[in-house]
Protein backbone atom coordinates (compact mmCIF):
# COMPACT_ATOMS: atom_id res chain seq x y z
CA UNK A 1 0.00 0.00 0.00
CA UNK A 2 1.22 3.57 -0.86
CA UNK A 3 0.24 4.84 2.86
CA UNK A 4 2.93 2.60 4.14
CA UNK A 5 5.51 4.86 2.76
CA UNK A 6 3.36 7.92 4.34
CA UNK A 7 5.71 7.41 7.61
CA UNK A 8 8.54 6.91 5.79
CA UNK A 9 8.19 10.48 4.01
CA UNK A 10 7.59 11.79 7.39
CA UNK A 11 10.82 10.06 9.09
CA UNK A 12 13.13 11.58 6.45
CA UNK A 13 11.99 14.97 6.69
CA UNK A 14 12.55 14.76 10.96
CA UNK A 15 15.75 13.24 10.65
CA UNK A 16 17.02 15.80 7.91
CA UNK A 17 15.73 18.71 9.88
CA UNK A 18 17.93 16.54 13.11
CA UNK A 19 20.43 16.79 11.02
CA UNK A 20 20.31 20.72 10.21
CA UNK A 21 20.03 21.16 13.47
CA UNK A 22 23.26 19.46 14.40
CA UNK A 23 25.15 21.30 12.11
CA UNK A 24 24.01 24.74 12.69
CA UNK A 25 24.01 24.95 16.02
CA UNK A 26 27.83 24.70 16.81
CA UNK A 27 27.70 27.94 14.48
CA UNK A 28 25.59 29.74 16.91
CA UNK A 29 27.05 28.29 20.12
CA UNK A 30 30.76 27.20 19.83
CA UNK A 31 33.60 29.82 20.32
CA UNK A 32 35.74 31.14 16.72
CA UNK A 33 39.31 31.39 17.12
CA UNK A 34 40.96 31.03 13.63
CA UNK A 35 44.51 30.90 13.42
CA UNK A 36 46.53 30.15 10.01
CA UNK A 37 47.92 26.88 11.49
CA UNK A 38 44.45 25.41 12.91
CA UNK A 39 43.16 26.41 9.19
CA UNK A 40 45.54 24.06 7.56
CA UNK A 41 45.15 20.48 6.34
CA UNK A 42 46.61 17.95 9.16
CA UNK A 43 49.33 16.05 8.56
CA UNK A 44 50.67 14.73 11.75
CA UNK A 45 52.61 18.22 12.49
CA UNK A 46 54.67 18.64 10.12
CA UNK A 47 54.59 20.99 7.16
CA UNK A 48 52.17 20.15 4.14
CA UNK A 49 53.53 18.03 1.20
CA UNK A 50 51.25 19.29 -1.86
CA UNK A 51 47.67 19.11 -1.86
CA UNK A 52 45.83 15.78 -1.37
CA UNK A 53 44.17 15.42 -5.17
CA UNK A 54 46.26 12.77 -5.66
CA UNK A 55 46.48 9.96 -7.94
CA UNK A 56 45.07 6.35 -6.06
CA UNK A 57 45.17 2.91 -6.70
CA UNK A 58 43.01 1.98 -9.73
CA UNK A 59 42.06 -0.92 -7.91
CA UNK A 60 39.76 0.40 -6.11
CA UNK A 61 37.72 1.91 -9.44
CA UNK A 62 38.39 -2.12 -10.61
CA UNK A 63 36.17 -3.09 -7.62
CA UNK A 64 33.56 -0.49 -7.86
CA UNK A 65 32.97 -2.33 -11.61
CA UNK A 66 32.80 -5.61 -10.16
CA UNK A 67 30.59 -4.88 -7.43
CA UNK A 68 28.23 -3.03 -10.20
CA UNK A 69 28.53 -5.83 -12.35
CA UNK A 70 27.66 -8.56 -9.45
CA UNK A 71 24.87 -6.37 -7.73
CA UNK A 72 22.77 -6.12 -10.37
CA UNK A 73 22.54 -9.97 -10.45
CA UNK A 74 21.71 -9.80 -6.72
CA UNK A 75 19.06 -7.45 -6.99
CA UNK A 76 17.78 -9.68 -9.99
CA UNK A 77 17.98 -12.95 -7.74
CA UNK A 78 15.04 -10.99 -4.98
CA UNK A 79 12.00 -11.59 -7.13
CA UNK A 80 12.41 -14.91 -7.78
CA UNK A 81 13.30 -15.49 -4.57
CA UNK A 82 10.34 -14.07 -3.07
CA UNK A 83 7.93 -16.06 -5.22
CA UNK A 84 10.36 -19.39 -5.54
CA UNK A 85 8.28 -21.85 -3.68
CA UNK A 86 5.31 -21.02 -5.34
CA UNK A 87 6.42 -21.56 -8.48
CA UNK A 88 8.06 -24.78 -6.86
CA UNK A 89 4.46 -25.96 -7.13
CA UNK A 90 4.37 -25.96 -10.09
CA UNK A 91 7.32 -28.13 -10.96
CA UNK A 92 11.03 -28.02 -10.71
CA UNK A 93 11.71 -26.37 -13.74
CA UNK A 94 12.60 -23.23 -11.73
CA UNK A 95 15.17 -25.06 -10.02
CA UNK A 96 17.12 -26.20 -12.94
CA UNK A 97 16.77 -21.87 -13.83
CA UNK A 98 18.38 -20.68 -10.57
CA UNK A 99 21.29 -23.49 -11.39
CA UNK A 100 21.67 -22.14 -14.83
CA UNK A 101 21.29 -18.09 -13.44
CA UNK A 102 23.53 -19.24 -11.00
CA UNK A 103 26.48 -20.59 -12.78
CA UNK A 104 26.43 -18.08 -15.07
CA UNK A 105 27.21 -16.01 -12.06
CA UNK A 106 29.72 -18.74 -10.52
CA UNK A 107 31.58 -18.41 -14.19
CA UNK A 108 31.73 -14.52 -14.23
CA UNK A 109 33.17 -14.75 -10.70
CA UNK A 110 35.43 -17.40 -11.79
CA UNK A 111 36.73 -15.70 -14.60
CA UNK A 112 37.91 -12.68 -13.13
CA UNK A 113 39.31 -14.53 -10.22
CA UNK A 114 41.52 -16.47 -12.57
CA UNK A 115 42.70 -12.56 -14.59
CA UNK A 116 44.11 -12.18 -11.15
CA UNK A 117 40.91 -9.02 -10.83
CA UNK A 118 40.57 -9.96 -7.31
CA UNK A 119 44.16 -10.06 -5.98
CA UNK A 120 45.21 -6.78 -4.09
CA UNK A 121 49.22 -6.22 -3.79
CA UNK B 1 -5.04 12.01 9.84
CA UNK B 2 -5.07 9.59 12.65
CA UNK B 3 -2.45 7.72 11.16
CA UNK B 4 -0.22 10.16 10.39
CA UNK B 5 -0.42 11.30 14.05
CA UNK B 6 0.40 7.66 15.12
CA UNK B 7 2.93 7.38 12.60
CA UNK B 8 4.96 10.71 13.88
CA UNK B 9 4.26 9.46 17.73
CA UNK B 10 6.33 6.14 17.26
CA UNK B 11 8.76 8.02 14.86
CA UNK B 12 9.20 10.74 17.72
CA UNK B 13 9.80 7.30 20.32
CA UNK B 14 11.58 5.53 17.95
CA UNK B 15 14.49 8.79 17.05
CA UNK B 16 14.24 9.63 20.94
CA UNK B 17 15.50 5.90 21.72
CA UNK B 18 17.80 5.41 18.76
CA UNK B 19 19.59 8.74 19.75
CA UNK B 20 19.43 7.87 24.01
CA UNK B 21 20.70 4.63 22.62
CA UNK B 22 23.62 5.58 20.35
CA UNK B 23 24.51 7.95 23.45
CA UNK B 24 24.65 4.91 25.97
CA UNK B 25 26.36 2.54 23.33
CA UNK B 26 29.11 5.04 23.08
CA UNK B 27 29.43 4.55 26.96
CA UNK B 28 28.87 0.71 27.09
CA UNK B 29 31.62 0.85 24.65
CA UNK B 30 34.27 3.07 26.97
CA UNK B 31 32.99 0.86 30.19
CA UNK B 32 33.59 -2.55 28.77
CA UNK B 33 36.55 -1.73 26.74
CA UNK B 34 37.80 -0.27 30.21
CA UNK B 35 36.89 -4.07 31.78
CA UNK B 36 38.56 -5.63 29.07
CA UNK B 37 41.75 -3.93 29.64
CA UNK B 38 41.13 -4.01 33.62
CA UNK B 39 40.49 -0.52 33.79
CA UNK B 40 37.70 1.51 35.50
CA UNK B 41 36.57 3.49 32.68
CA UNK B 42 34.58 6.87 33.16
CA UNK B 43 33.00 6.80 36.42
CA UNK B 44 33.48 10.86 37.71
CA UNK B 45 29.98 12.58 35.64
CA UNK B 46 27.17 10.82 37.99
CA UNK B 47 27.05 7.33 39.57
CA UNK B 48 29.32 4.88 37.35
CA UNK B 49 29.52 7.64 34.82
CA UNK B 50 25.89 7.44 33.43
CA UNK B 51 25.80 10.57 33.13
CA UNK B 52 28.92 10.88 30.87
CA UNK B 53 27.00 11.14 27.67
CA UNK B 54 24.68 14.06 28.24
CA UNK B 55 28.71 15.57 29.40
CA UNK B 56 30.10 14.38 26.18
CA UNK B 57 27.19 16.18 23.97
CA UNK B 58 27.20 19.59 25.85
CA UNK B 59 31.09 19.55 25.58
CA UNK B 60 30.54 18.82 21.46
CA UNK B 61 27.83 21.90 21.36
CA UNK B 62 30.23 24.10 22.45
CA UNK B 63 33.35 23.16 21.14
CA UNK B 64 34.96 25.36 18.48
CA UNK B 65 33.59 24.33 14.70
CA UNK B 66 36.90 24.57 12.67
CA UNK B 67 36.26 24.78 9.01
CA UNK B 68 39.60 24.43 7.42
CA UNK B 69 40.53 26.61 4.43
CA UNK B 70 41.36 23.87 2.05
CA UNK B 71 38.48 22.14 2.07
CA UNK B 72 35.67 22.29 -0.73
CA UNK B 73 33.00 23.85 1.42
CA UNK B 74 29.47 22.98 0.34
CA UNK B 75 30.46 18.93 0.11
CA UNK B 76 32.50 19.17 3.58
CA UNK B 77 28.90 20.57 5.16
CA UNK B 78 26.86 18.27 3.47
CA UNK B 79 28.95 15.46 4.22
CA UNK B 80 27.65 15.04 7.70
CA UNK B 81 24.17 15.14 7.56
CA UNK B 82 24.73 12.43 3.94
CA UNK B 83 25.85 9.71 6.77
CA UNK B 84 23.27 10.35 9.50
CA UNK B 85 19.97 10.56 7.81
CA UNK B 86 20.50 7.33 6.05
CA UNK B 87 21.61 5.42 9.35
CA UNK B 88 18.56 6.76 11.67
CA UNK B 89 16.40 6.04 8.04
CA UNK B 90 17.10 2.04 8.89
CA UNK B 91 15.18 1.49 11.52
CA UNK B 92 11.93 2.52 9.95
CA UNK B 93 11.15 -1.08 9.07
CA UNK B 94 12.37 -3.11 11.39
CA UNK B 95 9.37 -4.35 13.90
CA UNK B 96 10.20 -3.83 17.63
CA UNK B 97 7.45 -5.38 19.07
CA UNK B 98 3.97 -7.14 17.87
CA UNK B 99 0.93 -4.66 18.43
CA UNK B 100 -0.05 -2.91 21.57
CA UNK B 101 -3.78 -1.91 22.31
CA UNK B 102 -3.24 1.91 23.09
CA UNK B 103 -6.18 3.75 24.11
CA UNK B 104 -8.46 1.30 22.27
CA UNK B 105 -6.50 1.53 19.36
CA UNK B 106 -4.39 -1.57 17.91
CA UNK B 107 -0.81 -0.14 17.37
CA UNK B 108 1.59 -2.30 14.83
CA UNK B 109 5.10 -1.69 16.44
CA UNK B 110 7.05 -0.67 13.44
CA UNK B 111 7.08 2.21 11.53
CA UNK B 112 6.41 1.12 8.83
CA UNK B 113 5.39 -2.45 7.97
CA UNK B 114 6.67 -1.33 4.21
CA UNK B 115 5.97 -4.62 1.53
CA UNK B 116 10.08 -4.33 0.30
CA UNK B 117 11.37 -3.51 3.73
CA UNK B 118 14.66 -6.17 3.37
CA UNK B 119 15.26 -4.34 0.20
CA UNK B 120 14.74 -1.14 1.79
CA UNK B 121 17.06 -1.30 4.82
CA UNK B 122 19.60 -2.42 1.92
CA UNK B 123 19.49 0.61 -0.06
CA UNK B 124 18.75 2.94 3.04
CA UNK B 125 22.19 1.41 4.65
CA UNK B 126 24.44 1.42 1.56
CA UNK B 127 23.21 5.16 0.81
CA UNK B 128 25.56 5.86 4.13
CA UNK B 129 28.78 5.20 1.83
CA UNK B 130 27.96 8.59 -0.01
CA UNK B 131 28.41 10.57 3.04
CA UNK B 132 31.76 8.73 3.69
CA UNK B 133 33.35 9.20 0.10
CA UNK B 134 32.12 12.91 -0.15
CA UNK B 135 32.98 13.61 3.29
CA UNK B 136 36.60 12.49 2.85
CA UNK B 137 37.09 13.83 -0.80
CA UNK B 138 35.75 17.13 0.14
CA UNK B 139 38.16 17.36 3.16
CA UNK B 140 40.89 17.84 0.63
CA UNK B 141 43.16 15.97 3.53
CA UNK B 142 45.37 12.55 2.45
CA UNK B 143 44.26 10.58 5.47
CA UNK B 144 40.94 11.60 5.01
CA UNK B 145 41.14 10.70 1.22
CA UNK B 146 42.28 7.25 1.97
CA UNK B 147 40.22 6.46 4.49
CA UNK B 148 37.20 7.27 2.14
CA UNK B 149 38.73 5.74 -0.61
CA UNK B 150 39.28 2.45 1.34
CA UNK B 151 35.55 2.76 3.29
CA UNK B 152 33.73 2.78 -0.55
CA UNK B 153 35.88 -0.23 -1.82
CA UNK B 154 35.31 -1.97 1.30
CA UNK B 155 31.83 -1.37 1.86
CA UNK B 156 30.36 -2.09 -1.54
CA UNK B 157 32.80 -5.30 -1.37
CA UNK B 158 30.66 -6.70 1.67
CA UNK B 159 27.43 -5.40 0.51
CA UNK B 160 27.07 -8.15 -2.45
CA UNK B 161 27.58 -11.16 0.68
CA UNK B 162 25.20 -9.25 2.42
CA UNK B 163 22.25 -8.71 -0.11
CA UNK B 164 22.92 -12.41 -1.25
CA UNK B 165 23.25 -13.77 1.94
CA UNK B 166 19.94 -13.04 2.49
CA UNK B 167 18.30 -14.41 -0.25
CA UNK B 168 18.05 -17.76 1.09
CA UNK B 169 16.41 -16.24 4.53
CA UNK B 170 13.18 -14.61 1.59
CA UNK B 171 13.28 -17.77 -0.11
CA UNK B 172 11.95 -19.61 3.07
CA UNK B 173 10.16 -16.90 4.11
CA UNK B 174 8.14 -15.92 0.55
CA UNK B 175 8.12 -12.12 1.65
CA UNK B 176 10.28 -8.97 1.76
CA UNK B 177 8.24 -7.66 4.57
CA UNK B 178 10.14 -7.78 7.59
CA UNK B 179 7.04 -8.90 10.27
CA UNK B 180 6.48 -11.66 7.77
CA UNK B 181 9.90 -12.91 8.50
CA UNK B 182 9.44 -12.62 12.47
CA UNK B 183 6.02 -14.07 11.98
CA UNK B 184 7.35 -17.02 10.20
CA UNK B 185 10.23 -17.51 13.16
CA UNK B 186 7.60 -17.21 16.03
CA UNK B 187 5.70 -20.51 15.22
CA UNK B 188 7.13 -23.93 14.60
CA UNK B 189 10.36 -25.56 15.57
CA UNK B 190 13.26 -26.77 13.66
CA UNK B 191 14.66 -30.50 14.23
CA UNK B 192 11.96 -30.99 17.06
CA UNK B 193 13.57 -28.74 19.78
CA UNK B 194 15.04 -25.42 18.36
CA UNK B 195 12.24 -22.52 17.73
CA UNK B 196 12.57 -21.68 13.91
CA UNK B 197 14.68 -19.07 14.26
CA UNK B 198 16.48 -18.72 10.82
CA UNK B 199 20.07 -18.88 12.77
CA UNK B 200 19.13 -22.65 12.71
CA UNK B 201 17.81 -23.20 9.43
CA UNK B 202 20.22 -21.02 7.49
CA UNK B 203 23.58 -21.21 9.65
CA UNK B 204 25.51 -20.45 6.34
CA UNK B 205 23.06 -17.22 5.71
CA UNK B 206 23.30 -16.05 9.07
CA UNK B 207 27.25 -16.47 9.50
CA UNK B 208 27.82 -14.48 6.24
CA UNK B 209 25.28 -11.76 7.20
CA UNK B 210 26.81 -11.40 10.77
CA UNK B 211 30.72 -10.68 9.32
CA UNK B 212 29.77 -8.72 6.17
CA UNK B 213 27.45 -6.31 8.41
CA UNK B 214 30.79 -5.81 11.21
CA UNK B 215 32.28 -4.88 7.54
CA UNK B 216 29.48 -2.14 6.47
CA UNK B 217 29.81 -0.64 9.93
CA UNK B 218 33.28 -0.18 9.47
CA UNK B 219 34.05 -1.90 13.13
CA UNK B 220 36.98 -3.48 13.96
CA UNK B 221 37.88 -6.37 12.23
CA UNK B 222 37.29 -4.35 9.41
CA UNK B 223 37.79 -0.92 10.84
CA UNK B 224 40.35 0.00 7.64
CA UNK B 225 38.81 3.35 6.48
CA UNK B 226 39.88 4.72 10.04
CA UNK B 227 42.23 2.82 11.23
CA UNK B 228 43.77 5.10 13.89
CA UNK B 229 47.56 4.43 13.75
CA UNK B 230 47.59 4.73 9.75
CA UNK B 231 44.60 7.08 9.16
CA UNK B 232 44.90 8.97 12.31
CA UNK B 233 40.68 8.88 11.92
CA UNK B 234 40.41 8.40 8.21
CA UNK B 235 37.59 10.36 6.38
CA UNK B 236 36.76 12.51 9.69
CA UNK B 237 39.74 13.69 10.26
CA UNK B 238 39.16 17.11 9.26
CA UNK B 239 35.69 17.37 11.12
CA UNK B 240 35.25 19.16 14.40
CA UNK B 241 32.64 19.31 17.13
CA UNK B 242 29.23 19.03 16.31
CA UNK B 243 29.97 17.28 12.34
CA UNK B 244 32.76 14.97 14.53
CA UNK B 245 29.63 13.79 16.55
CA UNK B 246 27.23 13.10 13.59
CA UNK B 247 29.96 11.03 11.94
CA UNK B 248 30.00 9.24 15.44
CA UNK B 249 25.90 8.78 16.04
CA UNK B 250 25.66 7.60 12.77
CA UNK B 251 28.21 4.80 13.00
CA UNK B 252 26.54 3.73 16.19
CA UNK B 253 22.66 4.20 14.89
CA UNK B 254 24.17 2.14 12.06
CA UNK B 255 25.25 -0.77 14.78
CA UNK B 256 21.81 -0.27 16.43
CA UNK B 257 20.22 -0.85 12.89
CA UNK B 258 22.56 -3.80 12.31
CA UNK B 259 22.03 -5.56 15.77
CA UNK B 260 18.34 -4.98 15.39
CA UNK B 261 17.92 -6.38 12.12
CA UNK B 262 20.10 -9.91 13.21
CA UNK B 263 18.20 -10.13 15.46
CA UNK B 264 14.84 -9.57 13.62
CA UNK B 265 16.07 -12.13 10.83
CA UNK B 266 18.01 -14.95 12.07
CA UNK B 267 16.91 -14.85 16.01
CA UNK B 268 13.55 -14.58 15.90
CA UNK B 269 12.81 -10.77 16.65
CA UNK B 270 10.03 -10.52 19.54
CA UNK B 271 9.38 -13.70 19.49
CA UNK B 272 10.59 -15.90 23.03
CA UNK B 273 10.19 -19.20 23.14
CA UNK B 274 6.77 -20.62 25.75
CA UNK B 275 5.39 -17.43 24.77
CA UNK B 276 2.17 -17.57 22.59
CA UNK B 277 2.78 -15.17 19.32
CA UNK B 278 -0.75 -14.88 18.56
CA UNK B 279 -1.55 -13.89 22.35
CA UNK B 280 -1.63 -9.61 22.48
CA UNK B 281 -2.39 -8.60 26.14
CA UNK B 282 -0.83 -5.67 27.20
CA UNK B 283 1.49 -7.45 29.83
CA UNK B 284 2.81 -9.82 26.97
CA UNK B 285 3.01 -6.98 24.22
CA UNK B 286 4.95 -4.99 26.75
CA UNK B 287 7.33 -8.43 27.30
CA UNK B 288 7.65 -8.88 23.37
CA UNK B 289 9.41 -5.58 23.34
CA UNK B 290 11.93 -6.15 25.69
CA UNK B 291 13.09 -9.33 24.80
CA UNK B 292 13.48 -7.52 21.25
CA UNK B 293 15.79 -4.84 23.31
CA UNK B 294 17.68 -7.80 25.03
CA UNK B 295 18.11 -9.65 21.85
CA UNK B 296 19.47 -6.28 20.33
CA UNK B 297 21.49 -5.13 23.32
CA UNK B 298 22.89 -8.38 23.39
CA UNK B 299 24.31 -8.05 19.50
CA UNK B 300 25.39 -4.29 20.52
CA UNK B 301 27.18 -6.11 23.33
CA UNK B 302 29.01 -8.78 20.27
CA UNK B 303 29.81 -5.37 18.46
CA UNK B 304 31.77 -4.16 21.20
CA UNK B 305 33.19 -7.73 22.56
CA UNK B 306 34.44 -8.18 19.26
CA UNK B 307 36.26 -5.07 18.96
CA UNK B 308 37.78 -5.10 21.86
CA UNK B 309 39.20 -8.75 21.10
CA UNK B 310 40.34 -9.21 17.82
CA UNK B 311 43.25 -7.29 15.97
CA UNK B 312 42.93 -5.50 12.20
CA UNK B 313 43.18 -7.13 9.50
CA UNK B 314 45.08 -5.76 6.59
CA UNK B 315 43.07 -4.30 3.26
CA UNK B 316 43.94 -7.07 1.19
CA UNK B 317 42.87 -10.05 3.72
CA UNK B 318 39.78 -8.00 3.78
CA UNK B 319 39.09 -8.17 0.61
CA UNK B 320 39.89 -11.42 0.11
CA UNK B 321 37.96 -12.34 2.77
CA UNK B 322 34.93 -10.47 1.21
CA UNK B 323 35.14 -11.83 -2.33
CA UNK B 324 36.87 -14.69 -2.18
CA UNK B 325 35.44 -16.58 1.06
CA UNK B 326 32.07 -14.95 1.92
CA UNK B 327 30.82 -14.59 -1.55
CA UNK B 328 31.29 -17.88 -2.86
CA UNK B 329 29.62 -19.35 0.53
CA UNK B 330 26.75 -17.15 0.26
CA UNK B 331 25.87 -18.32 -3.66
CA UNK B 332 26.93 -22.16 -1.94
CA UNK B 333 23.45 -21.08 0.73
CA UNK B 334 21.78 -20.17 -2.17
CA UNK B 335 22.45 -23.18 -4.03
CA UNK B 336 21.33 -25.35 -1.13
CA UNK B 337 18.66 -23.21 -0.04
CA UNK B 338 17.02 -24.61 -3.61
CA UNK B 339 18.20 -27.73 -3.58
CA UNK B 340 16.52 -28.47 -0.10
CA UNK B 341 13.18 -26.59 -1.19
CA UNK B 342 13.22 -28.45 -4.22
CA UNK B 343 13.79 -31.82 -2.83
CA UNK B 344 11.31 -31.21 -0.35
CA UNK B 345 8.38 -29.77 -1.75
Amino acid sequence: MLSDYLPIVLLLVIAAGFAAVNLGITHLVGPRKPNPVKLSPYESGVPNIGDARLRFSVKFYLVAMLFIIFDIEVVFLYPWAVVFKDLLAQGTFVFTEMVVFLGVLVLGLAYVWRKGGLEWD
Amino acid sequence: MDYALESLIKIAIVLGVIITTVAYVVLAERKVSAYIQNRLGPNRVGPWGLLQPLADGLKFILKEDVIPNHVNKAIYLIAPAAILVPALMGFAVVPFGDTLMVVGREVQLIISDADIGVLYILAVSSLGVYGVVLGGWASNNKYALMGGVRASAQMISYELSLGLSLIGVLMIAESLKLSDVVNLQATGTVLGVLPAWFVFNQPIACLVFMVSVFAETNRLPFDLPEAEQELVAGYHAEYSSMKFAMFFMAEYAHMITASALIATLFFGGWHLPGVDPTDSSFALSVLKVLVFAVKTAFFLFVFIWVRWTVPRFRYDQVMRLGWKYLLPLALLNVLLTGLYLTLNR
